[in-house]
């Protein structure tokens, strides 16, 4: 690039600004993230600051060398005073006036100003706190006029719109405040009456012809210089409302919009420490001191503060109780009744902000949203204690909240994206929650229970499990088995049943899971039941001590894993299975997870039967490597059609479904697809099943495989279980892809809460519906067995 | 499609009524009100204790010939009634349930706000924002 010249203003500024960024010393490249940052905070639009970063060298280079970075500055002041971009204006630009970063409200801020504008040929002192709510509209007047009056006086006052109103770049969520502020140019706020910025500014830039860094503007509304001092006093002394007396350094801290005018070396410490931040973000102290007030409340840190006290200690701050309200929507982050700490101290972030005239944002900050902890650090425990929780929300202090968000966050991603995919037709998700079902939805899947499947042993019994099974998996999508087609409880009435009639039985003998079975065949009704015991379950606690064992949850560990795949993995013995799946103790297998492919499932139709009989235990069973093998192994069966190991394998395919559901995590995908498939296989399977000779084991395990995935998903319709199922695999294969970090997949995992949430409500009503499909479905069965009986006489002449 | 979302209360007076056509609005306020006769027929016809998610939408309450109106109640007696344009293409049923349920799961957010007090009118922005979603997607 050319030689750059700089004023010595620009050389000091540019300096102070390649130290800020110079976050490794090196004393030669500015790092890329701090650059970045400041670019953004300047307030350009994306395509300027890449057409900057790509003029001054550095895309080339890779890094910003000093010159780059210099170079890059001044193409910010050129393109802040709406200049075209160009090599030559570099030079050629006359009184430029310093590239301005917006900043959030930060004393040091406020301090970085100020000692820029003492620099700087603007004499007045800003102190960059926003007087308090008696100057409300002179502070956003001030405020956005400084912002707009420095990109003014630049430019002459040419409503240079472009740079000022180009959207706000530094806060990824800068509140409407924030940019109402900064968009003072084009003709005041909308809310302020902000009385013509022109006028204003119009003699201010004539007061300061030449001053480039107009750190602060001036109140416009006032004299300058001399308002300022008042407001500089009067920033010193906390505004009257009680809520600010409450905290008056935060208010100091907080209510500063400012932008960066210079750098001094002074501003450099305070750049480092605040500058270029989200206005919304909460300083240490502020956060110190809303702690405190969050101890007076509630002593421990982890736990609620109830709505009704929350109510009481903001209406302290006199604010409208409209507005107190619409701060509760906005920093009530799950809509449960009861502020955690990250929510109290969103919550009163705002308060103090509206107290100091800043208008309430649309949508939550993101510096504000509570804090998730990482989903793969509190994986279990996490979800098992955030869906306790979570389900007991307001009041009872659950052992912390952020494990209750990831772990939520891990269920439900899973499940919505399955329940995204079921509601093809219906709502997207949106950010409302789900209603009754997002108790049962809570119940964290429990990787570690095992739940243990009873494996039916008995020929004849095994059979009309087989065939209760075989219509279980009609229903779903039988291509896996495994308990994470549990994983959606609510809408499983059946598999509850079977799964809490299972666990009665004690996945031990196969009688017991016979039984389970039995009993799931006899009376529909129990499945609503079980299912409302499952939804109790899940609200409590993931143990699985109890007879109705909770919801199964999807294996996180699992989340990819088909079942079929698994077990085609591991080859393990029937014997083995059985002894591995006994040791579980009954818990309901997590929910399916979307990672099945469509591959098993399409090899399903012939196994249904034989994988519905395994399904009913495999709820009941955690999930284990060993069981998906053997579910391969039950597969292998199905197909080879032994008769005699129909029971073995049954038992071994019920284990394996079992264990393959709790581990998969796309069995949910399965589950729908066997929903489709069941449904569809039910009829043919009892023929089938009745037809002893043929394929016995086939039967065998698809059927409990299938009962399990029915049970998951009820599907009322096979049509209606392929789209969900395809739905669901593509959202369940997405599940992977879930950002584990805290960071901005935060947001992803929140969307993705809400998505799961109202995916249970839909999952729900499918559940009910499935539960009426399979009662049909049973009797057909019923009847098609009846007639094979009659049959049989007649093949053997 | 909605051209006008009414939250009833429990005592039939309205918590929050909002049609997208701004002119006319008394009529679609007279649809809603005749309406709750048939979404009181409907609860009493139904019995026992709302539980099913299914119960708590009840349908089509009647059509004319412009528009039809649809119902769905609450566990605790409140009322939602959407009024659909007939003209746009016919909404599915699925989707209709699918509104309500993104409305029920609004009014459960606010109803979690503290600040509000069951029987005032809903002022929450939120809420406002997602039923003006309904109402444009639509249009």
């Amino acid at each position: 690039m050319e030689g750059l010249t700089l004023s010595e203003a620009e050389q000091r500024y540019y300096c102070d600004l390649f130290s800020y960024c110079d976050t490794e010393s090196t004393k030669k490249v500015a790092s890329s993230g701090r650059v970045l940052e400041l670019f953004r905070a300047a307030q350009l639009p994306n395509d300027v600051v890449m057409q900057i970063m790509e003029l001054c060298g550095a895309t080339r280079l890779g890094y910003f060398g000093r010159s780059q970075f210099y170079i890059a500055l001044k193409l910010v002041a050129v393109a802040q005073t709406g200049l075209p971009l160009r090599v030559e204006s570099l030079n050629t630009v006359k009184d430029l006036p310093l590239p301005r970063f917006v900043v959030s409200k930060n004393e040091q801020e406020s301090r970085h100003t100020a000692l820029y504008s003492s620099d700087a040929d603007n004499p007045a002192s800003y102190s960059g706190v926003i007087p308090p709510p008696p100057g409300r509209i002179q502070v956003k007047k001030g405020s956005v006029s400084h912002d707009a009056v420095q990109q003014r006086t630049s430019a002459d006052q040419q409503e240079s719109t472009s740079p000022v109103v180009s959207p706000q770049q530094s806060p990824p969520t800068s509140p409407h405040t924030w940019r109402k502020h900064n968009r003072h140019p084009s003709g005041g706020n909308n809310e302020r009456p902000l009385a013509g910025p022109g006028p204003f500014w119009a003699p201010f830039s004539e007061a300061q012809p030449g001053s480039s860094t107009t750190s602060d503007p001036i109140w416009s509304g006032h004299s300058p210089p001399p308002h300022q001092e008042n407001w500089v006093s009067f920033a010193d002394t906390p505004p009257t409302s009680a809520l600010l007396t409450m905290h008056p350094a935060s208010v100091q801290d907080q209510t500063t919009v400012r932008t960066v005018a210079s750098a001094t070396t002074a501003n450099e410490i305070r750049r480092q420490s605040s500058s270029y931040d989200d206005p919304w973000k909460i300083t240490d102290e502020q956060r110190q001191y809303y702690v405190n007030q969050f101890k007076t409340i509630q002593p421990d840190l982890n736990g609620f503060i109830p709505g009704s006290a929350a109510k009481e200690f903001f209406t302290k701050s006199k604010l409208p109780i409209l507005e107190l309200s619409h701060i509760w929507e906005l920093s009530d982050f799950d809509k449960d009744g009861a502020l955690t700490l990250d929510e109290f101290c969103a919550a009163f972030h705002l308060v103090v902000a509206r107290k100091n005239g800043y208008d309430l944002p649309e949508k939550l900050p993101e510096s504000l949203m509570p804090k998730l902890i990482d989903l793969e650090d509190s994986a279990e425990a996490g979800e098992q204690t955030g869906e306790v929780g979570y389900a007991s929300s307001p009041a009872e202090a659950p052992p912390s909240k952020s494990p209750s968000m990831p772990s939520l966050n891990q269920t439900w991603p899973e499940l919505n994206q399955s329940s995204e995919q079921w509601e093809t037709f219906s709502e997207r998700s949106s950010s409302s929650q789900t209603l009754t079902q997002f108790d049962s939805n809570i119940a964290p899947a429990d990787p570690d229970t095992a739940i243990v499947h009873p494996v039916p042993i008995r020929m004849t019994p095994s059979k009309i499990h087989m065939q209760e099974m075989e219509l279980k998996r009609t229903g779903s999508d039988h291509a896996n088995p495994t308990s994470p087609l549990l994983v959606k409880p609510p809408d499983l009435p059946e598999e509850n049943k079977m799964s809490s009639s299972v666990k009665f039985t004690a996945g031990n003998t196969v009688t017991d899971g016979y039984s389970s079975s039995d009993s799931y065949t006899s009376d529909p009704e129990q499945i609503g039941s079980t299912v409302t015991r499952q939804r109790s379950h899940s609200g409590t606690s993931p143990d699985n001590t109890a007879p109705p064992p909770p919801p199964p949850r999807p294996h996180q560990s699992h989340s990819r894993s088909s079942s079929l795949d698994m077990n085609r993995s591991f080859s393990v013995t029937p014997g083995q299975q059985q002894a591995g799946v006994v040791a579980y103790p009954p818990a309901v297998p997590p929910r399916p997870q979307p990672s099945q492919g469509p591959g098993p499932h399409v090899h399903r139709p012939v196994d249904a039967e034989g994988l519905i009989a395994h399904t009913s235990t495999s709820p009941q069973q955690i999930p284990e490597q060993p069981n998906f093998a053997d579910f391969s192994q039950f597969e292998a069966f199905a197909v080879s059609g032994v008769n005699k190991e129909e029971e073995d394998e049954i038992e071994t395919h019920s284990e394996v479904l079992q264990v393959e559901k709790p581990s998969d995590s796309a069995s949910s995908l399965r589950v729908a697809k066997a929903d489709g498939r069941v449904e569809d296989k039910a009829p043919a399977n009892v023929p089938t099943n009745a037809g002893k000779g043929t394929t016995p084991l086939a039967p065998p395990p698809k059927p409990i495989r299938r009962r399990l995935k029915s049970e998951d998903e009820l599907r009322p319709e096979a049509e209606e279980h392929t789209q969900k199922t395809g739905v669901i695999a593509a959202v369940l294969a997405s599940q992977p892809s879930i950002p584990r970090s805290v960071g901005k997949d935060k947001k992803a995992i929140q969307a993705s809460i809400r998505r799961n949430k109202e995916t249970n409500t839909v999952l729900a009503r499918l559940n009910s519906e499935l539960q009426q499909q399979l009662k049909d479905v049973l009797e057909e069965r019923i009847s098609l067995e009846v007639q094979l009986e009659q049959l049989r006489p007649f093949s053997h002449l | 499609m909605a051209v006008c979302i009414a939250v009833i209360a429990k005592e039939n007076y309205p918590l929050y009524i909002r049609s997208i056509p701004t002119e006319n609005e008394l009529k679609f306020h007279y649809t809603v009100h005749t309406s709750l006769d048939v979404v009181d027929e409907k609860i009493s016809a139904m019995g026992k204790a709302l539980v099913d998610q299914r119960e708590l939408y009840l349908g089509l309450l009647y059509p004319t010939e412009d528009y039809k109106v649809y119902g769905y109640v609450t566990n605790s007696k409140v009322k939602f009634v959407m009024v659909v344009d007939s003209s746009n293409t016919a909404l599915r049923d699925n989707e209709i349930r699918s509104m309500f349920r993104k409305l029920h799961n609004s009014y459960t957010d606010i109803m979690c706000n503290p600040f509000y007090n069951p029987g005032d009118r809903i002022h929450s922005r939120a809420f406002d924002n997602m039923v003006t979603s309904m109402m444009m997607q639509v249009c």
